[in-house]
């Protein structure tokens, strides 16, 4: 046969083909170019959704605010104002279905982040009364003296 | 342990999320396609120009070559965190990725070498097919050796002069095709690299070109040390069988000096070209001294200064350069010039790749990459030395299956 | 016997058959940046740190793992916050130890390999907290580089990844200029912050401007001039990181130090 030169050829388009054909099983039919375009857009568009399908977890201060009143109208009046319930007591969730308790972090280290002298002038932090843990009553815990919901020094116990 | 912490040491202001990320298996793959499109050009410096020096061994690159084919991926599925996902690649390329490239780039360079395997050893797959065609009891290897052979012979069985002829003139066209994207193949790899602006000793135009001259570089001297050590091999095991007088006088001679010396020849023009462009980057970053500088050259001149200026640049550039360059090069010394010479282009790999990740992106910490050598789980293995040596020795072990089917050894059936 | 123009043509025809018409599109320089078709979204998402208010408490950080499944005792996160201290003998001292997880609570500078350096008071010329996240850049050089499509830019700016579809190759990881990608630990694919997109999509401020208790953080949408993220930027003094990197960042920073990394 005159032509067999290009029989590779043919065999390597075969093969592209074959890719080719895999491809429309393979890649999901909403993959493909977007809004931002080939370079900043190119992807499966359904992946948005499933982002915005996590479970939030943090749910603030005003949804604890109901059921938890006193405490909320407490640390709302003091120092501690726009500090979250759930950082000291974590992720609400679906409390009180799901987690039906929440914990309380009550460690030293805890009031450290804040509480932790660091002589930063020109950082809010050096604004900020703080002890030194290894002399402070080293081995207690601080809300067993201080009401972090009422922080000031009239409410110690 | 997150991905990367345990190999990696951490000094002064690094980012939390800074880890060395490419690792080892990263420094094999762009010397495992450095030694293919090596291999390429070396075998196609005697298809196209002719160098009838090169004859002998530009079979053998070829074959070598595809065997490195197989092997050049491996690095690659090794290192990635979904291996199995990583057809993705060719299915949703995003060209704007130096990535995406390697689906068809590397799919066009396999193509041409293996339509040039067919053409080479064409004759060859017809005569074993026929000779098995009219054998009447088969066992169940030949049966297998006459279905593949069949099978590669494409449906061709015109083995006439004008036919052969039709098939050397294809192979000079691919050869000549190959070449480019040969170079294609490993300047992406380095385009990889050099593309990358936020890494401040990766960022350089000069990237792609450097990876191709070393990569070239890699691959003759690949050639040449497999080619001598297999000759010499052949020698030795013919001699000792002093009943099998098969192969001619001439076949016994083992490996021959002046292709050794014509072929490195070629190596020593690929390396200084190499070794210029390299310094050529380092002088221009310190002269220009952009903000990356002071951080660029702790690393250089202080912290790496062995891996790069005595492993990379004294032991394997330079005394392989004197080796060469002395006159009266006898094969013994082309063995350890070629050796030097490949250790020396890994060296170049790992000091771009780990050299890259050894300051942190605040210009103000430190990273230290410590290969894991005892793997205790998957990981260390796959990412340490075992997976490091398991990828250097599979071409040599690829080749020796391979060259049963397309034997490079000059024999009458495969002329 | 073939002649030359009768396999052209038939090599042509199978393989323009092969080959979808769409794929040409990305040679369509409106395509390929989409400029016009951005322009139209209304929301644009922006962030504003402000490092006068941030004191170091890392609350942020702590709210940011639980929030999006960060394993809290691994040692990568999504946000994180940097101490810098500048001494009056002109030296530099920075570090992040578990990116703030736990706060700073010792005057100790963390210089790793467990070295320790601690500085008086009195040789502190001036120090402060930067908080740090994905930029969510306009021209993100990670989305440039994933060579599948895992990673991408919603029309509403913000940086996502294809947990489905990432091959884990680490690309995204090293373009970065901002190092705030790392690969996840349980899913081992790229993973970064993503503006809590599940969150803000509802309404809601991401985890780590509703942890914040000092104000040192906020979210609004650029493209609207009522929003008051939108009015600072746009009429006080703010810088970004890195400008010169060409990737227009947008998370902004009031009171940007030169010394910042």
């Amino acid at each position: 046969m005159k032509n067999h030169v290009f029989r590779p050829l043919f065999a390597v388009i075969g093969i592209v083909v074959l890719v080719l054909a895999a491809r429309m099983f393979y890649v999901p039919k909403d993959f493909g170019i977007h809004e931002r375009g080939y370079m900043y857009g190119w992807y499966r568009k359904s992946n948005e959704e499933d982002w915005k399908k996590i479970q939030v977890k943090y749910q603030g201060a005003e949804y604890c605010k109901d059921c938890h009143d006193k405490n909320y109208a407490g640390i709302k009046k003091s120092p501690h104002q726009n500090i979250q319930c759930e950082n000291c007591h974590g992720p609400a969730i679906e409390h009180p279905s799901e987690p039906p308790k929440l914990t309380i972090d009550r460690s030293r280290q805890q009031c450290l982040r804040c509480h932790y002298p660091l002589p930063y002038p020109s950082s809010g932090r050096s604004k900020i009364k703080g002890i030194d843990p290894d002399k402070h009553n080293p081995d207690m815990e601080c809300s067993m003296c201080h009401n972090p919901h009422h922080p000031n020094l009239e409410g110690m116990r | 342990m997150v991905h990367g912490e345990i190999w990696t040491v951490k000094e002064l202001f690094v980012t939390p999320n800074e880890y060395i990320y490419w690792s080892v298996q990263i420094v094999m793959y762009p010397f495992m396609t450095g030694l293919v499109a090596g291999a390429f050009v070396l075998s196609s410096l005697y298809h196209v120009f002719g160098i009838k020096e090169l004859k002998d061994i530009a079979r053998f690159a070829l074959v070598f070559s595809f065997a490195l084919l197989f092997v050049a991926p491996m690095p690659i599925m090794l290192h990635l965190q979904h291996p199995f996902r990583g057809i993705n690649v060719m299915m949703t390329s995003h060209f704007t990725s130096a990535i995406a490239a390697f689906g068809i780039v590397f799919f066009t360079y396999g193509a041409i070498v293996a339509s040039e395997l067919w053409f080479l050893y064409r004759r060859h797959f017809v005569v074993k097919a026929l000779a098995l065609q009219d054998k009447q009891d088969k066992t169940m290897r030949e049966w297998a050796e006459y279905l593949l052979y069949c099978s590669l012979t494409l449906g061709v069985y015109d083995v006439s002069e004008e036919s052969l002829h039709r098939d050397e003139k294809a192979i000079k066209v691919l050869a000549g095709i190959g070449i480019p994207v040969a170079c294609f193949l490993h300047g992406y790899a380095g385009f990889i690299f050099g593309s990358v602006k936020a890494n401040a000793l990766w960022m350089t135009p000069l990237m792609p070109v450097i990876f191709i001259m070393s990569a070239i570089v890699s691959g003759i001297a690949l050639c040449m040390l497999t080619y001598i050590v297999v000759m010499e091999y052949r020698k030795f095991m013919l001699k000792r069988a002093r009943k099998r007088w098969e192969t001619s006088l001439e076949e016994v001679k083992g490996a021959e000096l002046h292709v050794v010396t014509m072929t490195a020849k070629y190596l020593v023009f690929f390396l200084i070209f190499a070794i210029s462009l390299e310094l050529l980057d380092l002088i221009f970053r310190g002269y220009t001294a952009v903000k990356s500088w002071d951080v660029l050259r702790t690393i250089i001149y202080e912290r790496d200064f062995y891996d790069i200026f005595i492993m990379q640049y004294g032991i394997g550039n330079l005394i392989p350069l004197i080796l060469f360059l002395t006159p009266g090069l006898t094969v013994r010394r082309a063995v350890l010039g070629v050796m030097l010479v490949l250790f020396g282009v890994f060296m170049m790999r790992w000091n771009v790749v780990i050299g890259g990740q050894a300051f942190s992106l605040t210009f103000a910490g430190f990273m230290h990459y410590h290969l894991p050598i005892i793997p205790h789980d998957w990981e260390t293995f796959k990412e340490g030395l075992g997976g490091a040596l398991t990828i250097f020795i599979m071409p040599f072990v690829l080749f020796y299956f391979i060259a049963k089917i397309f034997p490079v050894f000059t024999s009458k059936e495969a002329q | 016997m073939i002649t030359r123009r009768d396999f052209l043509k038939k090599t042509v025809t199978i393989a323009g058959v092969a080959v979808p018409l769409a794929a040409f599109s990305i040679i369509d320089p409106e395509t390929l940046f989409a400029q016009v078709a951005a322009e139209k979204t209304k929301v644009r998402w922006a962030f504003l740190v402000d490092t006068y208010k941030c004191v170091g408490c890392g609350f942020c950080v702590k709210a940011c793992k639980l929030e999006n499944e960060v394993p809290y005792d691994a040692n990568v996160t999504r946000t994180w916050v940097e101490r810098y201290v500048l001494t009056k003998d002109g030296k530099l001292y920075a570090d992040s130890p578990k990116g703030a997880r736990d706060g700073y609570s010792s005057t100790k500078i963390d210089l790793g390999m467990g070295k320790f350096q601690d500085i008086k008071k009195d040789n502190i010329e001036k120090a402060y907290f930067v908080p740090k996240l994905c930029n969510q850049c306009e021209n993100p050089p990670c989305v440039q580089v994933c060579p599948v499509g895992a990673t991408y830019q919603a029309p509403d700016g913000v940086v996502l990844v294809d947990r489905s579809w990432c091959i884990g190759c680490g690309y995204c990881i090293m373009a970065c200029p901002y190092g705030v990608r790392f690969f996840h630990p349980v899913y081992h694919t790229a993973e970064k912050c993503n503006f809590c997109y599940h969150r803000i999509t509802k309404g809601m401020k991401t985890a780590c401007v509703e942890a914040c208790p000092f104000g040192a953080r906020k979210i609004g949408n650029i493209k609207d001039p009522n929003d008051p993220v939108t009015k600072i930027i746009r009429t006080e003094r703010v810088g970004v990181l890195k400008s010169e990197f060409g990737t227009k960042p947008q998370a902004f920073y009031i009171g940007l130090d030169e010394e910042v990394r």
